[in-house]
């Protein structure tokens, strides 16, 4: 388990660019529902 | 199914597009999901260690279905445009507005993973190699539409002057995807092409080509929920 967190020593680029990708999808998703919903869409 | 029976005029109403645009970004919502969970389990338990990388090369499986997306959205919200300008629909420019933020987001995840992945294989988080440069004109020229569109007040006008800078900057596109070509960029060539066999393990590929369907799918889910906030909006 943590040999695969480790990315046989790039885990700082591995989950650098997964974190930080699926967090900017979810933010877009999140702001994107808050202007739904007061828009009433 | 004839021209007919598909009733493109029809939708092209906001008020008729509404209730289908909602129907559309539900489904593309699922697919996004199932796409995204096969990609990544493959991308991460299937597709081998690759020989000279390592396991850094893991990046591919959204750098590389991001930058597609970068740029087919770029060339979408255009076509969007163009037709808007030509034939003066509503539902054309609330299109291409939709599509701005998440091209950009695209764009900027393309920028961010080749950035990671470069460090540790290039020796340098930036170049100014014609691919990286080409691919930040294209974050700029989502921004630039972005801001023109919010800064005009009369809507005709804002739409109008953004449809012209869509584009204009389509040009950029080839640029981007011949790049590689044109240029002795530090950036690799293409691996997957259309006229030749892709220069990976078909595992890889399966990853890359899932993670592109599911950003992709998602895409869709996300410009059609904001092309409902739009016509709301402005009904509102």
């Amino acid at each position: 388990m943590s040999e695969f967190f480790a990315m046989g020593g790039y885990a700082f680029y591995i989950w650098g660019s997964y974190g930080v990708t699926f967090a900017l999808l979810g933010i877009e998703v999140v702001l994107l529902l808050k202007r739904k919903r007061e828009a009433k869409a | 199914m004839t021209a007919q029976e598909i009733r493109w005029f029809w939708y092209a109403s906001p008020q008729t597009f509404f209730p289908l645009a909602g129907s559309i970004s539900r489904l593309a919502a699922v697919l996004a999901a199932l796409f995204a969970v096969a990609g990544l389990y493959i991308g991460f338990f299937v597709a081998p260690t690759d020989a000279q990388q390592g396991e850094v090369y893991r990046v591919i499986f959204i750098h590389v279905p991001a930058a597609w997306m970068s740029m087919f959205i770029y060339v979408v919200m255009a076509i969007w445009s163009a037709i808007g300008l030509a034939m003066n629909t509503r539902l054309s420019a609330m299109m291409a507005r939709a599509l701005a933020p998440t091209g950009a987001l695209f764009t900027f995840i393309a920028l961010w993973t080749g950035s990671l992945w470069g460090r540790p294989t290039w020796g340098t988080w930036w170049v100014w190699d014609a691919r990286l440069t080409s691919e930040l004109i294209l974050l700029f020229l989502y921004f630039g539409f972005m801001a023109l569109t919010a800064s005009i007040d009369e809507r005709r006008r804002a739409d109008r002057a953004g449809a012209l800078l869509a584009i204009v900057g389509v040009v950029n596109i080839p640029i981007i995807y011949y790049s590689v070509q044109w240029w002795n960029t530090l950036h690799q060539g293409a691996s997957v092409s259309f006229t030749q066999a892709p220069s990976m393990a078909a595992t890889m590929l399966t990853g890359m080509l899932l993670m592109a369907l599911a950003f992709w799918m998602y895409s869709i889910a996300v410009a059609m929920v904001r092309v409902r906030c739009e016509i709301a909006e402005e009904a509102g």
